[in-house]
């Protein structure tokens, strides 16, 4: 190792160490016990085997990773809709009004994501604001149930990662160089082509960050379903959740954990991929 | 009559003007980047924006191409107010200096783009980027993404997209700028060339005298916002309306004096008869219009500080009591009899000098 190696290699040991430590030692910990025998009373006995994994596979199961992957589809499909032109509005704002916009578009995010979600169970209930709302403006009919249902989890886990997806985007949008645009509209494209044609093909590696983002969390989250699907909707990080703290079966909590791993570490390598095919050179001259 | 007004009688006006630039103004708040700026662009010339940096020449340009709004002023092009028009809708098409090529899209995709939005037929597109890529000398890289080019390689693709129109008006800003000099004086003749092929009218932006010297057919100065001069290369040189241009355009010597009232302009050591009004002011005298004499003769005397190579021709530095610094330019086979130290003198033509009066207090 030549001397500077070795400065930024010491440089970066403390956060190595930490990353091992208390993510990967555990981590590994627990999806070597993918391959071991529950012990009865939870825990684990050590003898190898592969059923719970093959296990992890069987329809009944598969058919919880589908859901979860339907709504964690469906949770991106609507972030993306709703950050993107918020972020190119963002982006097009005066430069000194971008900091203040931003700011704001990620405020809700300091508040403790436990107490964001449950301010949506305050706001969707039977009795809720929005149901008081209605009654207000003249409603008569029977009070509805928006909560515990499928598109309540799918608008907790939006609204949770919007700010995520607003900064992908306008990150993404604000380094594109705006002669490009002016380079459209000299060459005949009007607003609506020009944003076809060149302003969203290079935002897209933006939009794939921020969606993968989406996805990943949405489809390994326990903590909305649980509030807002009022356990009506397992998600895999709720099976997960059981298996290790309900059903005590540790050694099947651990082989669904890791199909889940790999499903998303395959997602963050295509994306990781993807941006860097786009690469730098959508940035504005220096 | 100043020089300015001067210059805008001489121009004919038998020729029709493809584009006219009316007193145009840009200001950016309290900075005013264009300053009443009038121009007439000819039909199929090629025009070059001249000035230092800083000096409202892309603004000028961005005007033209609708990216800016005149803050005063007019533009017509073929005798019609163009101002109201987007960029999208004026027939005019500008190569950026940064060359803006559209970074997810092949070559050929680039140069195609233009033709898309005016929706022609498919098979038209194809045929007219293909002829197009063959005369740029494209078409080995029509596949190629921008990333994957040399400098030279984008500046022809941003060329052949602005040019795949076929605009009234081709607006280049510095369009050459960003390549090294041996590429950038090939290019230069190359650049020529296509314009004759094509027969477009081009209005190139500069900040490099000596590019625009070479290529342009008429140039015009600009310094801070503000037009000085328009003529053509040989005017510019031989007759810059006042002491800018003629320090701007060409290697120029400036010697301090004073005219007096005989007309005659004296200097410590030098008297060159000039019939003026009396006044003091600068004796403007380009290299090749100062003559070294053998020997301490009946000129004005000097001593060479050194002799600079310039291929056929030397440029001597010289240092006298009226300047501190001549240039004179000698041929090369008379340079070896000069070296540093030697005690020269030196003759001024009067008929190749200019003078340029101090301004009034
Ligand atoms: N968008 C803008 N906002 C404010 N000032 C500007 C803007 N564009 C140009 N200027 C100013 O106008 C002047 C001319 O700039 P420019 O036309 O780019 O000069 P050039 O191309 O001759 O170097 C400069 O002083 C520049 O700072
Ligand atoms: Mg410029």
């Amino acid at each position: 190792m030549s001397p500077p190696d070795m400065k930024s290699g010491l440089l970066v040991t403390p956060a190595v160490a930490w990353l091992v430590i208390f993510m990967l030692a555990p981590c590994l910990l627990v999806l070597s016990y993918a391959f071991l025998e529950r012990g009865t009373w939870g825990g684990v006995e050590y003898t190898l085997t592969l059923e719970n994994i093959a296990r992890a596979f069987d329809p009944l199961y598969a058919r919880v990773f589908l859901t979860s992957a339907r709504i964690a589809a469906l949770a991106t499909l609507f972030a993306v809709l709703l950050a993107y032109p918020a972020a190119y509005a963002i982006a097009r704002a005066p430069r000194r009004w971008q900091p203040v916009l931003l700011f704001f578009a990620v405020l809700p995010f300091w508040s403790n994501y436990l107490i964001r979600t449950y301010a949506w169970i305050v706001l969707l209930n039977r009795e809720g604001l929005v149901n008081n709302l209605l009654k207000a403006l003249g409603y008569r009919g029977e009070p509805l149930s928006m909560l515990y249902s499928e598109p309540a989890v799918i608008l907790g886990l939006v609204y949770n990662y919007l700010p995520f997806v607003i900064l992908a985007i306008y990150s993404a949008l604000s380094r594109l160089n705006p002669e490009l645009i002016e380079a459209s509209h000299d060459l005949g494209g009007g607003a609506l082509r020009t944003f076809w044609r060149v302003t969203l093909p290079l935002s897209l590696p933006g939009v794939a960050a921020g969606g993968v983002f989406v996805f990943v969390l949405s489809i390994g989250n326990f903590v909305t379903p649980a509030l807002l699907g009022g356990g009506r909707f397992q998600m895999i990080g709720n099976l997960v959740y059981d298996q290790f703290l309900a059903a005590n079966d540790w050694p099947f909590g651990a082989a669904l954990g890791m199909v889940l791993i790999a499903i998303m570490t395959a997602l963050l390598l295509v994306q990781a991929r993807l941006a860097a095919r786009a690469g730098g050179d959508t940035a504005r001259p220096a | 009559m100043n020089a300015r007004e001067r210059a805008a009688a001489a121009a004919p006006p038998t020729h029709p003007a493809v584009l006219r630039i009316e007193t145009v103004s840009k200001a950016f708040g309290a900075v005013t980047a264009v300053d009443r700026v009038s121009l007439d662009i000819r039909p199929n010339e090629f025009f070059a924006l001249l000035g230092p940096s800083g000096c409202g020449k892309t603004t000028l340009l961005r005007m033209l191409a609708g990216f800016e709004t005149p803050t005063g002023g007019r533009i017509l092009l073929d005798g019609q107010d163009i101002s109201p028009l987007p960029p999208e809708r004026r027939p005019l098409n500008l190569m950026f200096q940064s060359y803006a090529l559209f970074p997810h899209m092949s070559v050929r995709a680039n140069l195609a783009y233009g033709l898309e939005m005016e929706r022609r037929p498919r098979a038209e597109i194809t045929r007219r980027v293909d002829e197009l890529l063959a005369t740029t000398g494209l078409s080995a890289l029509a596949d190629r993404r921008p990333d994957q080019l040399s400098g030279g390689q984008k500046q022809r693709v941003a060329l052949a997209r602005a040019l795949i129109k076929r605009p009234k008006v081709l607006l280049l800003d510095e369009p050459l700028g960003a390549l090294d000099k041996k590429l950038r004086e090939q290019m230069q003749l190359e650049l020529k060339r296509l314009q004759h092929e094509v027969g477009i009218t081009f209005v190139m932006v500069t900040h490099d005298q000596e590019e625009a010297l070479v290529m342009a057919d008429r140039m015009a100065i600009l310094r801070d916002g503000r037009l000085l001069q328009c003529g053509t290369p040989q005017e510019v040189y031989e007759t810059p309306v006042d002491r800018f241009v003629a320090d701007f355009i060409g290697v120029m010597n400036f010697i301090e004096g004073a005219v007096d009232p005989g007309g005659v302009f004296r200097a410590p050591g030098l008297d060159v008869p000039l019939a003026r009004p009396a006044g003091t002011g600068a004796l403007a005298v380009r290299p090749e219009a100062v003559e070294v004499l053998a020997g301490p003769a009946a000129g004005m005397p000097g001593t060479v500080l050194d002799v600079a190579y310039h291929g056929l021709d030397r440029v001597l530095h010289v240092r006298t009591e009226a300047a501190p610094l001549l240039r004179v330019r000698v041929a090369a086979r008379h340079a070896a009899e000069w070296r540093a130290g030697d005690a020269v003198s030196l003759r001024i033509e009067p008929a190749h000098c200019l003078f340029f009066p101090d301004p009034a207090p």
